[in-house]
């Protein structure tokens, strides 16, 4: 029975890049509404960032951290807030309506309801990435064992 | 308050999953709230249209930069219909979904269904109406796998690849329009491609051939009708409800006739592809139907053989012809989920759906017969069932036309299809068995709650046509002959 995940060198790399690649996704998302990128570009950056844990380190070791239970709550909080968001143009009086003060044009805190919108997207896209993965992940595991039988 | 019919089950979706996690039960109770909310809204939305067309623009940017919803006759009758039969297909799956394991999974996917089916029919921007149209395509493909074994895998695997051509060359096909007019709103398309030159006549009509194609597919009418004798018998009964009474209608026939007639312009030879479309459609589908013995395969035929008179009443392209063809269309979606139910209710009582194993059941399931009775008399067109009347109204229509030849394939269609009723009635209801069927008990109250509410709107739709017609079906068909017009009376001017 050998240890599970990767080698000592892909582990240690993981370990080193997994939280840049994490912060890269955040400075993403956050950055949405002024440069290239937004909710979808980063939810699958920090996505990728555990899946590359799940890779490196085995399915157990990732899903310590963020369990299937949190990453459905997670993605069903994402749309939830998107929908929220759309709500909260009503007490403008109108659907979708960006009723939050706008801001200078190209700095951080501008543009109203966007930059909450990239949030709500991003929980939403990056948990579903992930669920997608995992459940991938265990419908490889049976198929596996029966090949070992072999 | 447009909105309100996207908003409701798309937060409902949402909820579920969550709110499900600390109370079992809570799943089934938003869920039929939710549809429960949409019949009012819908049934109250007839009343906001007697003061004209209403739009809402979204974050209240106009068209043409921003997106619109917009309420006139044709998405009212798509409203109610759409969220009636939700409503009482989520009612039925209240006793029907304890078969299956995940009940907050299907409520999930059932909200979001209705979200997307609700969408397309408010929609007043053919992107949007895109999107929505994807939302209801994914969520029916997963509900049609809903059972996971290898039947439901096989047919959702097979609607996943037809309807996902269809997805693509309805979007080829607003990908040109956008590129030759530079806009997706319904109304600005409509007046830009009038205005333009004659170079977008070309573009017209390749886009014309494209959603004829990716439409059809939806509908599946019959030249491109493979994958629904497989998908709708594979779901789970009030899905397959929803897929033959709403989904096909919404999805294929609403949003073909919305880009035909208020977008591209209805021409000539349009009316024709149309009439042998419908032709075509009903005489294959009931000839296949006939010899069919799987009950729930039998009846999706008759889909395809049903859809075929509604197409063919719309492009005969008369008002009486119209009129006829969406009158069908809505009591099709009465009475063939009322059958869907039907079937759903045998199968959850004797655990199977073949008709040569079935027998006798008009003494132990006295409600299920009955009704499934009303039903079959309707489809088959008996007066003084709903069937009959919009049947009627669509070979007069036909006759007038000067279309004699497809008016005698109505009437004959109509006679085959009440022999291939007579089969199911014979051999599911009357017939005696010996011994087979004993023990086998009535299907629970809420689904006998839902199946008897549809039989006594068959009974009402046909008694009461003539006021139905003019609250209902008149302004809708009044809103695809306006044609072109379209566009003035949403823009303004």
């Amino acid at each position: 029975m050998k240890e599970a995940g990767m080698s000592l060198i892909v582990k240690r790399i993981t370990k080193i890049t997994v939280s840049l690649i994490f912060l890269y996704g955040v400075y993403i998302v956050l950055h949405g509404h002024i440069t290239p990128g937004g909710g979808f570009a980063g939810g699958v950056i920090i996505a990728l960032s555990f899946i590359h844990l799940v890779l490196a380190f085995g399915k157990e070791a990732a899903l310590k951290r963020l369990n299937e239970t949190a990453v459905s709550a997670i993605e069903s909080l994402g749309g939830l807030l998107f929908w929220g968001i759309a709500l909260l143009g009503l007490l403008g009086g109108v659907f979708f309506l960006n009723i939050l003060p706008k801001g200078r044009i190209f700095h951080l805190f501008s543009s109203g309801t966007i930059v909450l919108c990239n949030i709500a997207i991003f929980l939403k896209v990056g948990a579903g990435l992930f669920a997608i993965f995992i459940a991938l992940a265990a419908m490889r595991m049976p198929a596996e064992k029966k090949e070992g039988k072999k | 308050m447009l909105p309100i019919f996207v908003i409701i089950p798309l937060g409902c979706a949402f909820l579920i999953p969550i709110a499900s996690k600390w109370r079992k039960g809570s799943a089934q109770i938003l869920a039929n709230l939710a549809g429960g909310l949409l019949l009012l809204f819908s049934i109250k939305s007839i009343f906001w249209l007697k003061t004209g067309i209403k739009l809402y623009y979204l974050g209240g940017w106009k068209p043409p930069f921003g997106i619109a919803m917009a309420l006139d006759g044709m998405t009212v009758l798509m409203l109610i219909v759409v969220n009636l039969i939700g409503c009482l297909a989520l009612v039925y799956s209240i006793d029907y979904i304890k078969r299956y394991t995940s009940p907050a999974l299907y409520y999930t996917l059932f909200s979001l269904l209705l979200a997307g089916l609700n969408g397309v029919v408010v929609s007043a921007d053919l992107f949007n109406l895109f999107v929505f149209l994807e939302i209801t395509s994914i969520a029916s493909y997963a509900l049609v796998a809903f059972g996971t074994e290898a039947e439901e895998l096989e047919a959702s695997f097979k609607y996943l690849v037809l309807g996902s051509v269809a997805s693509i060359l309805i979007l080829l096909a607003i990908g040109m329009l956008l590129g030759s007019v530079s806009t997706l709103n319904m109304a600005d398309i409509s007046r830009s491609l009038a205005a333009s030159s004659s170079s977008s006549k070309d573009i017209i009509l390749y886009c014309t051939a494209l959603f004829i194609m990716g439409f059809g597919l939806k509908t599946a009418l019959v030249p491109f009708h493979a994958w629904l004798p497989d998908a709708h018998p594979a779901a789970p009964a009030p899905m397959s409800a929803m897929l033959s009474g709403v989904v096909i209608k919404t999805i294929g026939v609403y949003a073909l006739c919305r880009v035909v007639f208020n977008i591209l312009g209805f021409t000539q030879m349009i009316s024709s592809i149309f009439i042998w479309l419908g032709i075509i459609s009903m005489l294959v589908g009931v000839l296949l139907a006939i010899g069919q013995w799987d009950f729930k395969r039998l009846l999706a035929y008759h889909s395809i053989s049903q859809i075929g008179y509604v197409i063919f009443g719309i492009g005969l392209g008369t008002p009486l012809g119209i009129m006829g063809g969406l009158f069908h269309l809505f009591n099709h979606s009465l009475f063939k989920s009322l059958l869907f139910l039907n079937a759903g209710s045998v199968e959850y009582s004797t655990g199977t759906r073949q008709l040569e194993k079935l027998g006798g059941l008009s003494k132990q399931m006295p409600v299920t017969s009955a009704t499934s009775l009303i039903a079959s008399l309707s489809i088959a067109g008996i007066p003084p069932f709903c069937g009959f009347w919009s049947k009627l109204v669509i070979i007069i229509a036909a006759f007038q036309a000067n279309n004699i030849a497809g008016g005698v394939v109505c009437v004959l269609v109509g006679i085959i299809t009440l022999a291939s009723f007579l089969k199911i009635q014979k051999y599911v209801f009357i017939r005696k068995v010996e011994e087979a069927m004993a023990g086998v008990k009535e299907a629970p109250l809420y689904m006998l709650f839902s199946m008897a509410v549809l039989a006594v709107l068959c009974v009402a739709a046909g008694l009461l046509f003539l006021p139905f017609m003019d609250t209902i079906i008149k302004p809708a068909s009044d809103a695809l002959l306006e044609g072109l017009n379209y566009a003035g009376l949403i823009l303004g001017t």
